[in-house]
């Protein structure tokens, strides 16, 4: 081997020297579970729209969102958000405003006019949906987007279901429901309205379907007696909801007692301070921490005026004023009668205490179960009848348009795997991305944006949506804001802090490989990982 | 500051790369088409903190100089594990002679670059703490003297390693080594000894003196680039843990410099003509503790009973960085 003067060796010639063979413990990529992804019941895969949305590509991040829901505009404005409350982010500061991102990305999708991708090929099966409420459109949609025929037979006159009966305007404007709704049907779902399906087997007779998925809802209100006089006025929350989408707005009179302490009680409440009560009480019979009302919802109605009567219920309702007994709590958190009276000035009390299914549209399905109410279905979302499957508020599950949806595509997959004659098996689930997984020094401080609200002095008197939306700028902030919990997102760290340059970068989008024959195993890769998503496992020896 | 950091992309610029911004924003390593002066194969420690600080450096260098770069070494790890013959790591024209005379190999190249005209071609000698606080200081303090253009680069990580840790003029105050074992009345080091380098290079008023840490990359990036921009004499002293002579997991390596800079017991600053100007500020301050704890060289301060005095004296330490170089930023703008 001839040399310049005084060259002895060949640059890198180390390679020679495979320290691979050091190695106890190998670093391995994965891809871990998000907590937001794990909390939604839709299913979404918010981490990886949000990875979308953060370089701002905000279409692939809608085109990724709706795989899962195809109602983000929707849903940015009605769901619970279970996503944030399970935020990693929430350890460092507040959680990432995912909800209010997903509205972003819904309200972008209208405004840009996308448009969803047609099926590739028809199955030439046909599925009837009962029901065009969320978890039907969800059920719908899925079901469309994998080449089958859908027929929804609504019996009510538009589609929409509890997001439009049940949500009032001013969280949900009926032009971002109906765009959302339109979008869904252009891909070739025919609606039927004013179409009540008395029989639902005679309906899959008469139509020639293959499988139907009941989504009909709750929508009768649950009574309690009360002793009323004659002239006193009564009336259930889902009815004055549903005549608020009518011409004739319910008469409510100046002082409303609303009786109950779910989200729909209020509603109510804020509708009926809308329409002009000068008094809204809700009357609770337990307290504010065992209400099952979501509390932001709750400091929006005291906001606006709304007066909440704590551990009381009414035992008697005149024409002008209604009784009330004050209550306490048991040391088993039940609340039990004090005997103490109380009378207050009412001109209408509206129940808001729950709703029961309309289940007479089974009868006389064989092997179909029922229950407290409810149809029961399996794992699959099937009834106890073939090819007949449900979802939405008529099965037992936590009732929000978020679980309804979920509903309809856990449905939707079985339906489709029933109809070709397999069975559905959903991919196993990876292990949670803990906080504990991750790296938090990387993330830069960066606390949560605030959505602008309406003034309370036009909350109070008009149905303008009360909370407004991010702009461009505040929703890629927001997204830049997500941890990636699990989910590489190509930060290179560990393409830099390998001191064996052992890590290969295999380019934009492409994230990174291993070169195990000069992997030390060190670990530096796994501890500087700012998402937590390498892990070290034992190298077989 | 030379280095200004970008907030609010997601990891802003804490992490090596962020696809969030434009090439020409992110670091050097971050690069496919970094140089990886020191490659693959060479025979560090698992976990070892000088082959990346040197990896981060040069390649840094290397990209500062348009490629146009020799490396002087000393002896040390450095030169031991990257260079056993017939094999090199090393992909840089690079040299080792001997223990003591990096800075006066180097101080030869650069004046025979200047004989030859071949000037755009820049110098680095580089070296651990014993190669450049003890054993070299001559003839660095040489190099400083007569401002000879040449950037040094030491890696410290606070003891002769490669033979076996033992104490030498950068080993810190209370830590077990070889030759300061943890015994007696005030186990490991002694306080009030050692060499503060970086002051020292500060008094020969060369143009241009920095710390960094491994553990902030865009920080030692910046600073190599600026040291580059000079001509003259110029030293950049490189905080690098050692998982074997500090007795830490190979994994905590960053961690642990990290810690270094966050307690104030390695202050993070640059200077120009003898002045500082500028410091890197704490992001979250905490107790030295912090820093002591994980590695086993300390471990005596936390036996039973706990050595209290000592690691208060090491905190007295840490706060008097903090004081000296304004590591706190006071303004309410920290992080």
């Amino acid at each position: 081997m001839r040399k310049p003067f005084a060259i002895t060796l060949d640059p890198g010639s180390s390679l020679a020297n495979h320290t691979g063979t050091w190695r106890t413990l190998r670093p391995e990529y994965v891809d871990r579970l998000p907590p937001c992804n794990g909390a939604c019941p839709a299913g979404e895969n918010i981490q990886g729209w949000l990875y979308h949305a953060e370089s701002g590509n905000y279409e692939a991040a809608w085109r990724l969102l709706t795989q899962d829901n195809p109602m983000p505009a929707v849903m940015g404005r009605v769901c619970y958000h279970p996503c944030e409350s399970s935020c990693n982010r929430t350890r460092l500061d507040a959680a990432v405003g995912i909800n209010s991102v997903e509205r972003f990305l819904g309200d972008e999708a209208i405004r840009h006019g996308w448009h969803f991708d047609k099926p590739p090929a028809s199955s030439g099966k046909r599925v009837l949906v009962v029901g065009a409420g969320p978890s039907g459109l969800s059920a719908a949609y899925h079901l469309a987007r994998l080449g089958h025929a859908v027929e929804i037979h609504e019996a009510g006159p538009v589609a929409g279901g509890m997001m439009r009966f049940g949500i009032p305007k001013y969280r949900l404007p009926r032009e971002v429901l109906e765009a959302e709704v339109r979008r869904i049907l252009a891909l070739g779902v025919a609606l039927h309205l004013n179409s009540k399906v008395s029989s639902v087997l005679e309906s899959m007779q008469r139509g020639r379907f293959d499988a139907a998925f009941l989504a009909v809802g709750a929508h009768i209100a649950k009574r309690a007696y009360i002793p009323a006089g004659s002239a006193a006025k009564v009336l259930d929350a889902l009815s004055v909801l549903r005549s608020m989408e009518g011409e004739e707005k319910p008469l409510l009179g100046r002082r409303v007692v609303v009786y109950g302490g779910g989200n729909t009680a209020i509603d109510v409440a804020r509708t009926a301070k809308r329409l002009g009560a000068e008094e809204a009480v809700i009357v609770y019979r337990r307290t504010r921490e065992k209400m099952p009302a979501h509390d932001f919802e709750v400091e929006e109605a005291l906001q606006e005026g709304v007066l909440i009567k704590w551990l009381s219920t009414i035992r008697q309702a005149g024409d002008a004023s209604i009784t009330v007994e004050r209550m306490v709590l048991d040391e088993k958190g039940f609340p039990q009668p004090t005997g103490e009276l109380e009378t207050l000035a009412a001109d209408s009390v509206v129940l808001a205490l729950g709703q029961d299914v309309d289940l007479a549209l089974l009868d006389g399905v064989p092997g179909l179960e029922k229950k407290d109410g409810a149809v029961q279905v399996g794992p699959d979302m099937m009834t106890g009848h073939p090819g007949i499957f449900a979802g939405g508020d008529m099965v037992p599950a936590e009732r929000t348009v978020t679980v309804a949806i979920g509903h309809g595509k856990k449905a939707a997959r079985h339906i489709d795997a029933w109809l070709r004659g397999t069975r559905y098996a959903p991919p196993p689930k990876h292990e949670p991305a803990t906080f504990e997984r991750l790296n938090p020094w990387y993330y830069s401080d960066a606390p949560k944006s605030v959505l602008p609200t309406l003034d309370v002095v036009r909350r109070q008197s008009t149905f303008d949506e009360v909370v407004k939306g991010l702009d461009e700028s505040n929703a890629l902030y927001e997204a830049r804001r997500c941890l990636s919990c699990g989910n590489c997102f190509e930060c290179d760290n560990c393409y830099g802090v390998c001191p064996d340059n052992a890590v290969i970068k295999l380019g934009p989008g492409k994230r990174f490989q291993f070169n195990y024959d000069y992997c030390k195993g060190c670990g530096l890769c796994v501890a500087e990982c700012p998402c937590g998503a390498i892990r070290m496992v034992p190298e077989e020896i | 500051m030379s280095f200004q950091p970008v907030k609010f992309y997601q990891t802003g610029t804490f992490t090596v790369g962020n696809r969030l911004l434009a090439p020409e924003e992110r670091s050097v390593q971050a690069n496919l088409r970094r140089t990886n002066s020191l490659n693959s194969g060479h025979r560090a420690c698992q976990g070892c903190g000088e082959a990346l600080g040197a990896r981060y450096a040069i390649d840094a260098a290397m990209e500062a100089t348009q490629r146009q770069l020799i490396a002087a070494n000393a002896t040390g790890c450095l030169e031991v594990f990257s260079t056993p013959y017939p094999e090199t790591s090393w992909q840089i024209p690079w040299i080792h002679s001997l223990f003591g005379n990096a800075a006066a190999v180097a101080t030869g190249i650069a004046a025979a670059m200047r004989v030859k005209g071949r000037e755009h071609v820049r110098v680095i000698a580089q070296g651990g703490d014993g190669g450049t606080t003890d054993i070299g200081f001559g003839c660095l303090s040489g190099m400083f003297e007569r401002n000879d253009d040449v950037l040094y680069i030491c890696y410290d990580n606070g003891a002769y390693m490669n033979t076996g840790v033992q104490r030498s003029s950068a080993t810190p105050p209370a830590a077990r080594t070889a030759t300061t074992m943890a015994v007696g009345a005030e186990p490991g080091n002694v306080f009030g000894q050692g060499k503060d380098l970086p002051a020292i290079a500060m008094a020969h008023r060369i143009p241009y003196v920095a710390t960094a840490t491994v553990a902030e990359l865009r920080d030692l990036e910046a600073k190599v680039r600026r040291a580059m921009e000079f001509r003259g004499a110029r030293y950049i002293h490189i905080f690098v843990p050692c998982p074997l002579g500090w007795g830490h997991a190979s994994d905590q390596t960053i961690r642990i410099a990290r810690l270094a800079k966050e307690t104030g017991i390695f202050p993070v600053f640059e200077a120009e003509n003898g002045e500082v100007v500028s410091a890197s500020k704490i992001r979250r301050r905490l107790p030295v503790e912090e820093y002591l704890r994980p590695q086993k060289r300390f471990a005596h301060l936390f036996g039973k009973p706990p050595r209290a005095d000592l690691i208060a004296r090491m905190q007295e330490l840490a706060d008097r960085n903090i004081r000296r170089y304004g590591l706190v930023d006071t303004s309410g703008a920290q992080r």
